[in-house]
């Protein structure tokens, strides 16, 4: 893949196709994990991190054994064992041999071992190969990282707009949730304007 | 059959293999885990209050199995929680002193003010506006920012003024880290006697100011027996150290400021 296919890819992962206000994927952690600019940030970095290597692993499973053998339509399932069984496997590493990194991670990596965002990368590369013959294991690791950056972004921008909530003065009504789902949506139009970055 | 075979081979190979990897790493990547942290997180109230001084419940049983914080280092478990964690440390508790929260400032509606606020309900924001509402610096500007602090419903705001319920709180220091004013302080459940006054500013101008506060009369310091009360920069305070709650400063102050909380505990002048 080229420089500009890259660009291109990553630009989008994080604007035009973010995978919450665009493609509304991951929204679980989204309004769970939001209410704190902190929290939301570790979440988003564990995501990243899952992200980025279950894109790895699950494009080579996909090219060297799936497609080889002819069973692609097993893939959703494939990719849920692989998700849920190398996060468990981080898990461990890091609490060896990384400490202060899984005191940073560690409490949101058992949250998204099926996080609906992080199958969702690794859906949308078996699209994104289909649709670009050049799509190699770079644009499969790219995409995975970089749609978490996108994903990180929104659950921040997002936490950091909750946390303004405590001082607002709404109706009760919406208190809690409604206010939050309110502010998810007009974030969600906010990000259609990125559409216009679509020309690469 | 070829069909069938292949993703059946092809999944339970990979489910094998995963298993396997799983199973092996735990054996190699296996840390140490005192048990004795997760009996005393099951010990401790759960609520993450942070009023310890650490990052949650299983951080201060962390600290609490590596010695660096006291077995009754939990305010808000109190001597139950103390006594339990001893237990399981093989240790004493030794006495646990409860501890409550005290606004120290009772003017609300006693106080003037120099205009009508009508932003945020707010402390903080409050007091961010031409120095906030009152004419008073130090006052509580009864918002409520300590009530929807307090987790414990313990705080609430009665005539203008920040009022401690003290059978609700466990001291866990929400209210006074969130209190923009810093009035609350957590003192023992034992003292009964507070000089209910934050401000430093001058008799006279005070008198202006409000109905209540601290003028810095000295009479109270004449009164005291163990010469616990002293008058620093116009405001009286009590060193709680030689207190005896006797009470005589309450009884001599002229603008009835100085509270015996064992008469009514903590209650709000008329």
């Amino acid at each position: 893949m080229t420089f500009t296919e890259i660009f291109a890819l990553s630009l989008g992962a994080i604007l035009t196709e973010n995978f919450i206000f665009v493609k509304f994927l991951g929204i679980c952690p989204f309004l769970g994990v939001s209410k704190k600019t902190d929290t939301a940030l570790g979440m988003g970095l564990a995501v990243i991190f899952v992200m980025t290597i279950s894109s790895a692993v699950t494009y080579l499973l996909d090219t060297l054994v799936l497609v080889r053998f002819d069973i692609v339509y097993m893939r959703t399932i494939v990719y849920i064992l692989v998700i849920a069984a190398l996060v468990q496997f981080v898990e461990m590493v890091l609490m060896k041999l990384m400490p202060a990194l899984y005191q940073a991670l560690g409490i949101y990596l058992p949250l998204i071992t099926t996080n609906c965002a992080v199958l969702g990368a690794a859906l949308l590369n078996v699209d994104k190969a289909a649709e670009n013959p050049s799509f190699n294991f770079l644009g499969a690791v790219t995409f995975g990282m970089t749609g978490g950056i996108g994903f990180t972004l929104a659950i921040v921008l997002f936490a950091s707009i909750r946390e303004k909530f405590e001082l607002a003065d709404y109706p009760k009504a919406f208190e809690g949730f409604p206010i939050a789902l309110v502010t998810a949506s007009l974030l969600s139009i906010a990000f259609m304007g990125f559409q216009g970055l679509k020309v690469f | 059959m070829q069909e069938i075979l292949i993703p059946v081979i092809t999944l339970g190979g990979l489910g094998l293999f995963f298993g396997t990897l799983l199973a092996v790493s735990s054996k190699i990547f296996h840390v140490e885990r005192d048990e004795r942290i997760d009996e005393i997180v099951s010990c401790l109230p759960g609520a993450n209050c942070g009023g310890c001084g650490y990052a949650g419940c299983s951080n201060l049983a962390a600290e609490i199995v590596a010695g660096n914080a006291p077995v009754s280092a939990c305010p808000v478990g109190g001597k139950d929680s103390a006594e339990k964690i001893a237990a399981i440390m093989g240790t004493e508790s030794g006495e646990v002193i409860r501890l409550v929260a005290h606004v120290n400032c009772r003017g609300g509606e006693q106080a003037k003010r120099k205009y009508n606020y009508e932003g945020i309900h707010d402390c903080l924001a409050a007091s961010k506006v031409a120095g906030g509402p009152l004419e008073c610096a130090y006052g509580c500007l009864g918002l409520g920012t300590c009530e929807r602090a307090c987790k414990y419903d313990a705080m609430h705001v009665e005539n203008g003024v920040a009022v401690v319920h003290a059978d609700n709180c466990v001291a866990c220091r929400q209210c006074v880290e969130a209190c923009p004013r810093h009035l609350i302080s957590v003192v023992s459940e034992k003292q009964d006697v507070f000089v209910s006054c934050s401000s430093h500013s001058r008799g006279a101008e005070l008198r202006r100011i409000c109905n209540i506060g601290c003028i810095g009369c000295t009479l109270c310091t004449k009164a005291c027996p163990t010469g616990a009360i002293t008058v620093n920069d116009n405001l009286a305070s009590i060193d709680y150290d030689n207190c005896i709650n006797c009470g005589k400063c309450a009884d001599v102050c002229p603008r009835k400021l100085i509270v015996n909380a064992s008469e009514s505990r903590f209650a709000v002048a008329e």
